[in-house]
């Protein structure tokens, strides 16, 4: 629908030395204390490059929200700086927030009001002239499929329909970039894989650049372009899904073969790729490498040319599931029960206005 | 599809060339200079949608000062207690005229005007004031409670616009319902012989001063409270003593000094006083300037107080 191929930034990125990636945000060593003694961030330091969609993993309590907030200029942090769009969060927090969107961890939107009022009411808080506000709501309403019901109360919505609502009120503006906190917590997968879908659809329509945290590992996998996870308040791991993933030690191959005295490690171990070889039992072995796929036909094939015989193999690859709690010590999956739980009392209370 | 075509075609032509740029646009489009209005403007229509999209609220705010006025301005009709014959010594045989003369020195005296029901029904208007600026403090509570004060706060709306636009909203209520109180005090018999376009111009103008200033103070009080229950107790602490501290349901001057003390320097006389001067000819605690220039005083002192604190406070 829109020409989107221009794309032309303002000049106060940075190039990055390496892949010659425009910096767009630069964070560093910021650290926020509560009341003096609870350390929420503890000097974290990265960069954040144009365009791609950059997702904060960690659990309960790691520092995710303090460091959104403090980058959109809710928070005055303890030391250390940040730019946003070249701008110092500090120095000119009005030019950050002229240029930043944000969808909240909770649902911010007037109950009382209409869909359609409260982007208005976004609109008009960014000085945008009616004219032109208008129209964009009209498109951004169209965008999220909310045209059907944006003349109704939001006490009416369902909560996909809210998220929808927060997510085009975060776009009114046309940030250059969006930050999302827990964009799908509480949502059903099928709304959670519609809200992805907007994410990625408005990342391409206006080409922004998408800072979020989830707690849906599968979809920080799928969607996000690098991953820091970051725990009690420190980065432990930057990187893209792949090099984290790759940061276990590769895929690991699980092989049995005939029992024999022989200890097969040396044999295997000389086979390209092949990292790490441990003998379970006389008859298996378990093996991490560097591309699963094409290893385990040459173990198999080394094996054999010395007259081995396999009878078993599996290959599993690593999730980021297990990057996560092999950094966290944490299972990202025993979290979420209580995080869907929180939310609902969130909601309850939120009712309980009305 | 040709819908489409012509939808874009007429985009463009809305637009000016060169002018803000189109949404497909990406460029420049979030830097957009707005005048500081905007954002104030649309924060005080928010809380006034609220309000006047919902009648019970506004129904329910005026029941209580409706009933005080029917309760205390009708029953405790000391007007006729003094007078009519009700107010007999035994063996004294006083003529009726003299009684009903003494009667109305003494109203005259204790009140500056003859019926109570008047001089209560300017003090409600000053009630009315008072517990809308109260409750003022409430929604700021509750929007940060729900994210929506972080919302608000994320975008580049100055942050004197959200302190002053709650307080600009409650001003606005409270001059609404002080109309409707007027209205029905008039219906229910208040003494309008003394009305002027003046006077009534007057009196909401010293009900605008003494909102602001309350507004501001009550916000003060709520900006960094995150507990609607501890704004509530607050509310409830000061809203008796403020009230029966001042001249709007009793005459001060048959107070204790201590009282009469407090009553002096609570900008709820200075209202009612310039209300009762101006809508009913009674005589007045001080002189109109001098209540005027006391109700300015406090309502530009907190006001600027609150609007400073909200810089402070809003960023944690
Ligand atoms: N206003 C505050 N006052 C004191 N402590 C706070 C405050 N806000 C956050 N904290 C503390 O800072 C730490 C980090 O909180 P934060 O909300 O950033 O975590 P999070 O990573 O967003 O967690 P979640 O996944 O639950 O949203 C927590 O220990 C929290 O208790
Ligand atoms: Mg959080």
């Amino acid at each position: 629908m829109f020409n989107l191929t221009n794309v032309v930034m303002e000049m106060n990125g940075e190039m990055d030395a390496n892949g010659g990636r425009r910096t767009i945000m630069q964070i560093r060593d910021l650290k926020k204390v509560f009341n003096g003694t609870v350390v929420a961030v503890d000097g974290v330091t990265f960069d954040v490059y144009e365009g791609e969609i950059f997702g904060f993993l960690g659990p309960n309590g790691a520092g995710k929200t303090t460091t959104i907030s403090m980058l959109t200029t809710l928070l005055r942090p303890t030391s250390g700086t940040a730019t946003v769009c070249g701008f110092d969060i500090l120095k000119e927090p009005n030019e950050v927030r002229k240029r930043i969107g944000v969808v909240p961890q909770e649902y911010t939107a007037d109950e009382d009001l209409t869909g359609y009022e409260n982007i208005m009411f976004c609109a008009d808080l960014y000085g945008i002239p009616r004219r032109i506000s208008r129209e964009r709501a009209d498109e951004l309403l169209r965008l999220v499929e909310l045209e059907v019901a944006k003349d109704r109360k939001v006490e009416t919505y369902s909560g996909g329909m809210r998220r929808r609502l927060e997510l085009a009120c975060g776009l009114i503006n046309h940030p250059r970039v969006l930050f999302l906190d827990e964009p799908t917590l509480g949502l059903d997968v099928q709304t959670r894989a519609a809200v992805w879908q907007y994410i990625r659809k408005l990342k391409e329509e206006y080409g922004m650049t998408l800072f979020l945290t989830t707690h849906y590992l599968e979809e920080a996998d799928a969607l996000c372009d690098r991953i820091a996870i970051i725990d009690h308040g420190k980065i432990v791991k930057i990187g893209s899904p792949k090099e984290l993933k790759d940061s276990l030690g590769g895929d690991v191959i699980e092989l049995g073969v005939q029992e024999s005295d022989d200890d097969l490690t040396p044999l295997i171990s000389s086979v390209q790729h092949v990292k790490e070889v441990k003998r379970v039992s006389p008859s298996e072995y378990r093996i991490k490498s560097e591309l699963g796929e094409v290893t385990a036909p040459m173990v198999i094939d080394a094996l054999r040319s010395k007259g081995y015989r396999v009878n078993k193999i599996s290959l599993t690859r690593p999730t980021l599931d297990q990057v996560y709690l092999e950094l966290t010590g944490k299972s990202i999956r025993e979290e979420n029960g209580d995080r869907t739980q929180a939310m609902r009392q969130r909601m309850i209370m939120r009712r309980a206005r009305s | 599809m040709s819908d489409l075509t012509t939808a874009e075609a007429n985009k463009n032509l809305v637009q000016p060339a060169g002018g803000i740029p189109a949404p497909g646009d990406k460029s420049n489009s979030t830097i957009i200079s707005s005048s500081p209005y905007h954002g104030l403007w649309a924060l005080t229509n928010r809380e006034l949608k609220k309000w006047y999209k919902n009648p019970v609220i506004l129904l329910l705010s005026l029941i209580q000062p409706v009933l005080w006025l029917g309760l205390f301005g009708k029953a405790m009709n000391f007007g006729a207690i003094f007078t009519d014959g009700a107010f007999s010594i035994p063996g004294l045989n006083i003529p009726k005229e003299i009684i009903n003369q003494l009667g109305t020195m003494l109203m005259l005296n204790v009140f500056g005007t003859t019926d109570y029901f008047s001089f209560l029904a300017v003090g409600m208007l000053s009630f009315i004031v008072l517990f809308t600026a109260m409750f003022s403090g409430m929604s700021i509570v509750w929007d940060r409670r729900l994210g929506t004060l972080n919302k608000v706060m994320s975008t580049p709306v100055a942050r004197g616009s959200i302190v002053m636009s709650k307080i600009l909203s409650s001003v606005i209520r409270s001059l609404v319902q002080a109309s409707i109180i007027l209205v029905l005090a008039v219906l229910l018999g208040m003494n309008i012989s003394n009305i002027t376009a003046i006077g009534v111009l007057g009196t909401f103008a010293s009900l605008a001063l003494l909102s602001f200033g309350f507004s501001a103070i009550f916000l003060m009080l709520a900006l960094r409270s995150t507990n609607q229950n501890t704004q509530m107790a607050v509310v409830n602490l000061l809203n008796l003593p403020l009230l029966f501290g001042s001249n709007a349901l009793f005459p001060a001057s048959f107070m204790p000094e201590w009282l009469q003390a407090f009553v002096k320097i609570n900008p709820i006389s200075y209202a009612t006083d310039i209300g009762r001067q101006m809508l009913l000819g009674a005589g007045g605690m001080g002189t109109l300037a001098f209540d005027f220039a006391y109700l300015t005083a406090f309502a530009a002192a907190f006001s600027i107080v609150g609007i400073m604190l909200s810089w402070r406070l809003l960023t944690k």
